[in-house]
């Protein structure tokens, strides 16, 4: 085996500690001046890469990759300030308001990367957290038809082979494949890295390759069409109560118990 | 003249029955005649998975056909046990060791065979771990964007999800021809299991080979209600310390109520409990008569997890603790002190 060519995607999301607002007219979440950050599932899946790299497994090479409007490419810094070796920003317009892609366009977009890249990882997160869907990862795995591991929380490489640890419904269980495969990373897998301030200097001198999906062969429009977005709805404010025995009663009341 | 108003009259009461229609079926009458959902269940060792029956539900919810589909070693009983229920008009089995496991690199071909055969417009299943896993896979191979979660039906093509860690709700339209979607259990409850009688068929098996191999499992095992579908959910924090601690006062307060033990991030990543009782955005979705937890802030994450629940009461000691602003009943103490009294008032009962 040559080595590894691990790919890995990225996606910039609103950060996770901010609270999402429905923006007035209900079509969308409110973008304009909320901090964004990288994906926490996706500082995982960089941080497991470069982990591979420093177990001495032979990994070639680390490729970030992101589609997203400009400001994406902060987040592929940050990659390569965790250890990516360079990164590649597929700029999405986003003046229509229709620009995101969907997870079925992604995945048929990471296809056209990992076949020019010769990628044989994937490293993903499970879900981003601001569409929770949970799907790209394995609509890649379909596409090319590679083996897939999802919520993975421990991965060991032994030549050819991978052996994965997944969360599931009830516990864990362990799975082997053969490369190449796509694995998707769940919350236990590690502890990602902050970006020490000399990476982020020499990340800044790492390779960015700029690119449009004019540049990729597909059809990647989107097959949903958002009817509105509306904030859920409020719980009614509840009431304190001195003690233990006040908390049964109301309870009661409630017909909790 | 009389007759004039008469056929007014007439009129308006057909539009108004039409406006009434619950649904808006009547007006795709013609799309409803075909519409036909396969509802993928969950098997473990010959036994029917009741959570994944959430799945035929939603499909009774959206009008047409509910075909049930089954596979595995031994799934002619699950096949049998599933004819019970109500509302599925056919199931389809594969008898096959090789989908015991669920693996979706040989368990998505059998299903896209059998989906193309049976013509379905809808595939659905549980937004579990399996349906997690398999789904956006076999979505792929049929070229359609996936909905997942999906927590109301408002027609055939328009979903309702939460989004953002359910802090906005998402109402999408699919243009696919084939819908494959996730259902949130606890959205859609499982149907009764006895009464119903429905042919059972066998389904075609493409014998794809996986790949990929399944090596061993480790599954915790728990005598108390499942905590996806119990009535009553009992939750630790991070605000219970150690393991020990959690150990000594959750499963005590479980037993005296009846409940399954649930527990936050914080609690789990800390080593407090097993991440398979992780409540969350990234953990399991709740939604019980009564959820009742202590030493938990609330973070937007965990929330997520739990606000659908009916009743929710608190324990925490900071009174500013956002769980307080859900909390239907909020008890401002040391945990400590509070949760044994509790578990004690609650036994003497």
């Amino acid at each position: 085996m040559s080595g590894l060519r691990i790919l890995v995607p990225v996606k910039r999301v609103i950060d996770y500690a901010v609270k999402p607002r429905v923006n007035r007219a209900q079509t969308a979440v409110e973008t304009a001046n909320v901090k964004h950050s990288m994906n926490p599932f996706d500082e995982l899946s960089i941080e497991e890469a470069v982990r591979l790299r420093e177990r001495k497994v032979p990994v070639e090479e680390i490729v970030a990759f992101s589609a997203g409007p400009p400001k994406a490419q902060d987040i592929l810094r940050t990659a390569m300030a965790m250890g990516a070796d360079r990164g590649i920003h597929v700029q999405i317009d986003e003046k229509e308001g229709k620009g995101e892609l969907e997870p079925l366009g992604v995945a048929k977009l990471l296809k056209r990367v990992v076949e020019k890249e010769k990628s044989n990882l994937v490293i993903l997160g499970k879900q981003s957290i601001d569409d929770d869907a949970g799907q790209t990862g394995q609509m890649l795995a379909a596409l090319l038809n590679w083996s897939q591991a999802t919520q993975a929380s421990k991965v060991q490489v032994e030549g050819d082979s991978v052996i994965v640890t997944r969360e599931v419904d009830g516990g864990v269980e362990t799975l082997k494949a053969k490369l190449p495969m796509i694995i998707t990373t769940d919350l236990r897998l590690n502890e990602p890295r902050y970006a020490s301030l000399p990476n982020i200097m020499k990340a800044k001198k790492k390779p960015l390759d700029k690119k449009t999906l004019k540049d990729f062969e597909g059809d990647f429009s989107a097959r949903l069409k958002t009817v509105k977005v509306t904030e859920p709805p409020p719980r009614k404010g509840g009431i304190k109560v001195e003690d233990v025995d006040g908390m049964i009663s109301k309870l009661k009341e409630l017909g909790a118990l | 003249m009389f007759s004039v108003a008469r056929q007014s009259v007439l009129r308006q009461a057909r539009t108004q029955l039409r406006l009434s229609q619950p649904t808006a079926l009547p007006q795709y009458s013609a799309l409803a005649r075909l519409l036909s959902t396969l509802a993928v269940l969950e098997q473990r060792e010959g036994k029917l998975n009741a959570s994944s029956l959430a799945a035929v539900a939603a499909g009774q919810k959206l009008g047409g056909s509910v075909t049930a589909f089954v596979a595995g070693s031994g799934v002619k009983t699950v096949a049998d046990e599933a004819a019970k229920v109500k509302g599925i008009e056919k199931i389809i089995y594969v008898e096959n060791g090789a989908y015991d496991k669920g693996l979706p690199e040989n368990f998505a071909p059998l299903l896209v065979e059998n989906i193309k055969k049976g013509g379905f417009t809808h595939i659905l299943a549980g937004h579990s771990a399996f349906g997690k896993n398999l789904m956006p896979r076999v979505a792929a191979l049929l070229d359609c964007q996936q909905i997942s979660d999906i927590t109301a039906i408002e027609s055939e093509d328009t979903f309702v999800r939460p989004i953002y860690a359910g802090n906005a709700i998402l109402t999408v339209q699919s243009s696919d021809s084939t819908k494959v979607i996730t259902v949130r259990g606890t959205a859609f409850p499982a149907p009764g299991t006895e009464g119903g009688s429905t042919e059972v068929v066998e389904g075609v098996d493409p014998k794809a080979e996986s790949p990929t191999e399944w090596v061993s499992e480790d599954l915790a095992k728990s005598d108390r209600p499942d905590l996806g579908s119990a009535d009553k959910v009992v939750s630790g924090g991070r605000g219970l310390k150690s393991k020990e601690e959690f150990d000594r006062l959750m499963p005590a307060l479980a037993d005296a109520l009846g409940a399954a033990i649930g527990a936050s991030r914080a609690a789990v990543d800390s080593g407090f409990a097993d991440n398979s009782l992780q409540v969350g955005q990234t953990g399991k979705n709740v939604a019980p008569q009564l959820y009742l937890c202590a030493g938990i802030s609330g973070a937007i994450q965990h929330l997520a997890g739990m606000k659908d629940s009916k009743v929710i009461a608190a324990i925490n000691k900071d009174p500013d603790a956002p769980i307080f602003q859900v909390a239907d009943v909020g008890l401002v103490g040391d945990l400590f002190e509070k949760v044994p009294e509790l578990t004690e008032k609650l036994k003497s009962q």
